[in-house]
């Protein structure tokens, strides 16, 4: 690593902004990694589609965080130049890949999610988010529709995918209650109309889930502990990892464009 | 990358501006509902279609080539079954 990170001002909506950013580059670029590995050719594609819409998400987001913020910052230098404290992303989203299972459990998890926060989102105050929620709940809603669809064909399949699925649910659930947590700092920006409550999401989103879960003949665990630390730039091991390859090319040739 | 327990199945695509489906190619999937997801993965990317069908490629009965003279050779002598031989009156219009 040669390029020194970059500073950010990180007002509320700037912070807000870079956190939903950083949670659709880090699960894009988890998707990403399938890209030649996937079980079928099929499966590549439709990881690497879901990759690419979570990839679109991320540069709006981050445009729009530049634009906020003012500075000399655009999408490229918060996605190549800054380090693992200073990204803001739910932990769910870094979790390494696993089996096929276990990314469709992350992906589902963050899907349902997702698609409940933008559906939300489309009515905030702040017109561009408005905009980019508004595209970005189509995405989420087909991924949804598609990671759902393998939860209950995993789940309901053999003995071996039930037992993978399963221990990708019980293994990632810690890391869903971060997705409904707020802070001061958003707790501003939801009183203003800029941005929802997602305490308010989470009855829809378990809903969705246990339905599906049900279905697909497997359990949710009953434990409640959970994880947190994303949002405030304390990670687990795995992003440092996932950040040294997303940002080598850059790191070590600074401006580097073809 | 073998997929010995995937069905094939079929993909027919309607265009923006097409009236009917047409076939596009095919792909392996578990079932239906996930044979019309990977379609839409796979042949609709960059904004082809409109609506999708997905059919299981062994409900299709198709000719034998090694019969195609006595199939379809017939045919080739018989221009007058064009619809060329008329004069179209201009009230027709487009047909």
């Amino acid at each position: 690593m040669s390029v020194a990170s970059i500073e950010v001002c990180e007002t509320p909506l700037v912070l807000y902004t870079l956190r939903r950013a950083d949670d659709a580059l880090i699960l894009g670029h988890r998707l990403s990694e399938w890209c030649g590995h996937a079980p079928m050719l099929e499966e590549d594609m439709a990881l690497a589609n879901m990759g690419l819409d979570l990839l679109g998400q991320a540069r709006e987001l981050y445009g729009y965080a530049a634009k906020v913020e003012g500075r000399s910052n655009d999408e490229d230098r918060f996605a190549y130049l800054r380090d693992v404290r200073q990204y803001r992303n739910l932990l769910l989203v870094e979790q390494p890949n696993g089996d096929f299972a276990r990314t469709m459990v992350r992906q589902f998890f963050y899907a349902v999610f997702a698609d409940l926060y933008w559906r939300g989102m489309m009515r905030s105050s702040d017109t561009t988010m408005a905009a980019i929620a508004a595209r970005s709940e189509k995405e989420s809603a087909y991924h949804v529709r598609h990671s759902s669809e393998w939860i209950v064909r995993l789940g309901d399949g053999t003995e071996e995918s039930h037992r993978r699925a399963q221990a990708a649910i019980d293994d990632l659930w810690a890391y869903t209650g971060e997705m409904f947590a707020v802070d001061d700092s958003e707790r501003g920006l939801i009183d203003r109309g800029i941005a929802i409550d997602p305490a308010a999401l989470r009855a829809p989103w378990l809903k969705t889930i246990a339905a599906v879960v049900g279905e697909a003949t497997l359990a949710l665990p009953g434990n409640d502990w959970m994880q947190k630390g994303g949002r405030d730039g304390r990670h687990s091991e795995h992003l440092g990892h996932l950040l040294s390859e997303l940002q080598s090319m850059q790191r070590s040739f600074p401006g580097a464009t073809w | 990358m073998a997929t010995p327990n995937s069905p094939l199945w079929e993909v027919f695509i309607r265009s923006r501006n097409g009236l009917a489906h047409k076939h596009v190619g095919s792909l392996h999937a578990a079932d239906a509902t996930l044979a019309l997801q990977a379609a839409r993965d796979i042949y609709t990317r960059r904004g082809e279609g409109l609506s999708i069908w997905v059919v299981p490629s062994n409900a299709i009965t198709a000719s034998d080539p090694s019969e195609k003279d006595m199939m379809f050779e017939p045919a080739q002598s018989k221009i007058y079954r064009h619809p060329t031989f008329y004069d179209v009156p201009d009230e027709v219009g487009h047909m």
